[in-house]
């Protein structure tokens, strides 16, 4: 009979390298005896390269290994060097027999101490004491039944990396400063932790969410065991909760229906129903302290233009120049689309212009800020901004320049060079011609020249029918 | 913290207690980290349990408890004398992020009364919103009531910061909704549900963040006369119509100060109970509608028998079922196998043929099952599923709570 005897907790790397070797020396479960306690049988002084070769295992049943050796069960580790022997002798799906009674323990093993720390991340407390530099510094105490206070570290750290903590518990601890983790011997209960004003707001808390007229305090128990009540100051309050519960509810269906003391507050009921913004300038304003619902967007670019405009423009979105500016269609496009009114003999200081989202939404490449197409989602965000400007501006056409204009006038995607020419948008005369930019992009001087006479066509078309 | 803010967060937070939702699971991965506060996991987490049995996950709190109107099941409704209260966005802030540092929370679930404007209302928990992700990088959960009467932007904006929006129907009929709720519609609630469904569809499908854990909403049982199956119905049309993560049903609970239109009389508890089970009988175990209602009477659920039980005892013919052979759809329909037993058994039996003995490590319901169960070397002796008294022998006071 071979003993093996590992650190005390859960010594995941004593229990590796003792299987590498009991598998390589193919030793059977039955000639070996666990035990913990001890310094562990090959000894911190064996080199890494003399462990026994790598034992090849599914990954449940690494997962498992795991877990299970954070559990306080003497037999654990004979439990699972059984499962690995199993497994390597024929029995490679042997987790997926449930039903098999070795498996059967093991999982059960394994959700006490999955269980364990769900508690422990649920049910720990921390207090805030003063720390060093003025800031503050939390501590908490707390008894896992298992040993899992290297287990639960990952989960401490991830939420709470910007703050310094220690966690004591009587089979370990923890202490992290905002840079490291350190784990540290087990720990005897502190005398007190000294309660800070959040503590007493928390019992109250937790008294006013309770609500009397369902007191289950067998449910409450199943899920928040006594014993861990000691650590949760909240708890406290509880006996006279559930003591003082029946006579709150019968008090409850006794009272008299109420009559109402206060007069009904008339006035500021009707008032509610004038929330909307009743001005473009208020509606203006809204959007400006809104947050952008794109990537990017340093500022809104509104619409511009006398309100009563015959004809509303509505583009894409601002570009890199309009950004900076915060006035819509002064980039390139915009020059482009100046250009071609004119040339289509219409004065565009009468004209409404703006855009269907109306941030620019980017992404930073050094120094350039590259222009991205904003997705229909996006376009869909900003649509009842732009309905609600063109109800101020009320024009008898609204012209969309561009697939994501006529998207997000239309509701449906456009393809624009195909439909372009006049269109009904939800409750607006509307009509349906390129973006400038997109004349921008096309590659030769031909081409782009008959574009642009077709753009200035649409223009003037869009004209004679507003 | 101080005496006045403690006083204010008891009247806040017991005037949010009506509100069943806790969740704060289903939110996609978030941390804070160095110059932040604070992760989400997907997972959540109960911080502590109420002697209600109801889990304390998030600060649940009101902005206000003011309110401008008049909802008869509502503790905070105008014309109520109850206390009242006001928390600045600050202030809010504020107690999140303490409590959170404290351990003592996943994070806000925050709710109003109506001040002012729905707007007005809407805007202020969005600040809060905001400022705990801007000027505080918190990384914790934050589910946002969504006033419906508030106009389509802020909701739009909402869905930036919060990774759970959620609207209360509250009544599963609109003509219920008329008579208790006068200043609210069915049809605006369901307009705002179709427009954060949609937004949320978008955002998932174009890898944006907009609400990632989805919208839910609430129904009061037991203010109104509607029976448990049309609050299925309705429950049943939300999650197909407008992809609801959950439905929460909360038994309508005596309040201080309750309105004379109101029953005397709260619902039993157990019709709640009744109605989650029949609800995850819906979502998870390919029951409709009519199946669930069909196991009870006039339209209610047998308070007695959980749903399922009750189904099952009125189809008798369909049992029993061999452990060995019957496929998932009706190992999910035999009374006392949950979804995980069911799929331990599809697992097991590909490398063993089940006995009585392998079941009882597979499932801890066996007992209520055992009638409706064929295994290896059990058979039901005499047809047990045709002894008229049955659900008697199933029924102990000890067995019922399941599910949920």
């Amino acid at each position: 009979m071979l003993t093996i005897t590992l650190r005390e907790g859960a010594d995941l790397g004593g229990f590796r390298q003792a299987v590498r070797r009991l598998a390589a020396a193919r030793t059977a479960p039955d000639e070996v005896l666990w035990s913990v306690g001890a310094p562990s049988l090959f000894g911190d002084e064996a080199p890494p390269s003399e462990d026994g070769a790598p034992v090849f295992l599914p990954q449940a049943v690494g997962r498992l290994i795991e877990t299970v050796v954070c559990h306080s069960d003497p037999e654990r580790y004979a439990l699972l060097h059984r499962l690995v022997w199993r497994v390597l002798n024929g029995e490679r799906a042997l987790l997926d027999q449930h039903a098999d009674p070795l498996v059967h323990r093991l999982e059960r093993l394994d959700k006490a101490v999955r269980r364990d720390i769900h508690k422990m991340h649920a049910f720990l407390r921390f207090r805030a004491l003063p720390g060093p530099d003025g800031g503050e510094r939390y501590v908490a105490w707390f008894e896992p039944d298992h040993h899992i206070v290297e287990a639960v570290a990952p989960f401490f750290v991830e939420r709470f990396e910007s703050m310094v903590w220690t966690i004591l518990t009587p089979k370990g601890s923890l202490h992290w400063d905002r840079q490291r983790l350190m784990t540290g011997p087990p720990a005897e209960r502190p005398d007190s932790l000294a309660d800070d004003r959040f503590a007493e707001g928390w019992q109250r808390y937790y008294e006013s969410t309770f609500n009397p007229a369902r007191v289950n305090p067998t449910a409450m128990r199943a899920e928040m065991p006594r014993k861990y009540w000691a650590n949760m100051p909240e708890t406290a309050a509880i006996p006279a909760m559930v003591r003082s519960a029946p006579t709150r509810v019968q008090a409850m269906l006794e009272a008299e229906a109420a009559v109402p003391r206060r007069r009904m507050p008339e006035k500021a009921v009707a008032a509610m129903a004038r929330q909307a913004p009743e001005s473009l300038a208020e509606l203006n304003r809204l959007i400006r302290r809104s947050e952008p619902l794109v990537p990017g967007a340093t500022r809104a670019v509104l619409g511009e233009g006398p309100e009563g405009a015959a004809i509303a423009i509505v583009g894409e979105q601002p570009g890199d120049q309009e950004d900076r500016d915060g006035r819509p269609f002064v980039g390139p496009a915009g020059q482009l689309l100046t250009a071609a009114l004119e040339e289509a003999g219409i004065d565009r200081g009468g004209l409404y212009l703006t855009n269907a989202v109306k941030h620019f939404k980017f992404i930073q490449r050094g120094k350039r800020r590259i222009h991205q197409s904003p997705t229909a989602g996006e376009v869909k965000h900003y649509r009842w901004w732009l309905m609600t400007e063109l109800g101020f501006v009320r024009p008898r056409l609204v012209v969309a320049l561009g697939a994501t204009a006529a998207l997000a006038l239309s509701g449906r995607p456009v393809a624009v060079l195909r439909e372009r020419g006049p269109m009904a948008f939800d409750g607006w005369s509307g009509f349906v011609t390129v973006h400038p930019s997109y004349l921008l992009r096309l590659p030769g001087d031909e081409e782009r020249r008959r574009a642009q006479a077709a753009f200035v066509a649409d223009l003037r078309r869009a004209a004679a029918l507003a | 913290m101080d005496d006045a803010l403690i006083e204010k967060l008891g009247i806040l937070a017991d005037a949010a207690k009506y509100d069943a939702s806790c969740a704060s699971s289903g939110a996609k991965p978030r941390r804070g980290g160095k110059e932040g506060l604070g992760s989400t996991t997907g997972a959540g987490i109960c911080h502590a349990y109420t002697p209600d049995g109801r889990c304390v996950s998030l600060l649940k709190i009101l902005l206000t408890n003011h309110c401008l109107f008049d909802c008869v099941y509502c503790i905070n409704r105008r014309s109520s004398n109850v206390r009242r209260a006001r928390f600045t966005v600050e202030e809010v802030v504020t107690l999140t992020l303490g409590f959170y540092k404290r351990n003592c929370i996943e994070g806000l679930f925050l709710s109003s009364g109506i001040i002012r404007s729905p707007d007005h209302t809407m805007e202020q928990m969005m600040l809060v919103a905001r400022t705990l992700r801007r000027n505080h990088g918190f990384a914790g959960y934050i589910h946002l009531k969504t006033i419906p009467e508030a106009s389509p932007w802020l909701i739009e904006q909402a869905g930036l910061w919060a990774d759970r929006l959620s609207i209360n129907l509250e009544l599963p009929s609109d003509h219920s909704l008329k008579a208790f709720a006068p200043e609210k519609n069915g049809g605006t609630i369901k307009a705002v549900m179709g427009q954060v469904n949609e937004r949320i569809v978008e955002a998932k499908e174009e890898r944006r963040r907009f609400s990632p854990a989805g919208q839910s909403t609430q129904l009061i049982v037991g203010a109104d006369d509607a029976t448990d199956r049309s609050v299925l119905e309705t429950s049943g049309t939300l999650y197909q119509r407008y992809g609801l993560r959950r439905v929460y049903y909360s038994a309508f609970s005596p309040i201080p100060e309750a309105s004379s239109v109101l029953p005397v009389k709260p619902p039993p508890l157990q019709r709640e109970n009744r109605l989650y089970q029949a609800d995850w009988l819906l979502r998870y175990y390919g029951f409709t509608v009519e199946e669930i209602a069909s196991g009870g009477e006039g339209g209610m659920l047998d308070l007695g028998i959980d749903p399922k039980l009750a189904w099952a005892l009125k189809n008798r013919e369909r049992f029993p079922v061999d452990v060995n052979r019957a496929d998932r759809e009706m190992l999910l329909r035999v009374p006392g196998l949950g979804a995980r037993a069911v799929d331990k058994i599809l697992s097991a039996r590909r490398h063993t043929r089940l006995r009585m003995e392998d079941l009882g490590r597979l499932s801890s319901g066996l007992r209520r099952a055992r009638p409706f169960l064929i295994a290896a070397d059990y058979h039901p002796v005499g047809g047990l599923t045709d002894r008229l008294d049955l659900r008697q022998r199933l029924v102990t006071p000890s067995s019922q709570l399941s599910l949920f």
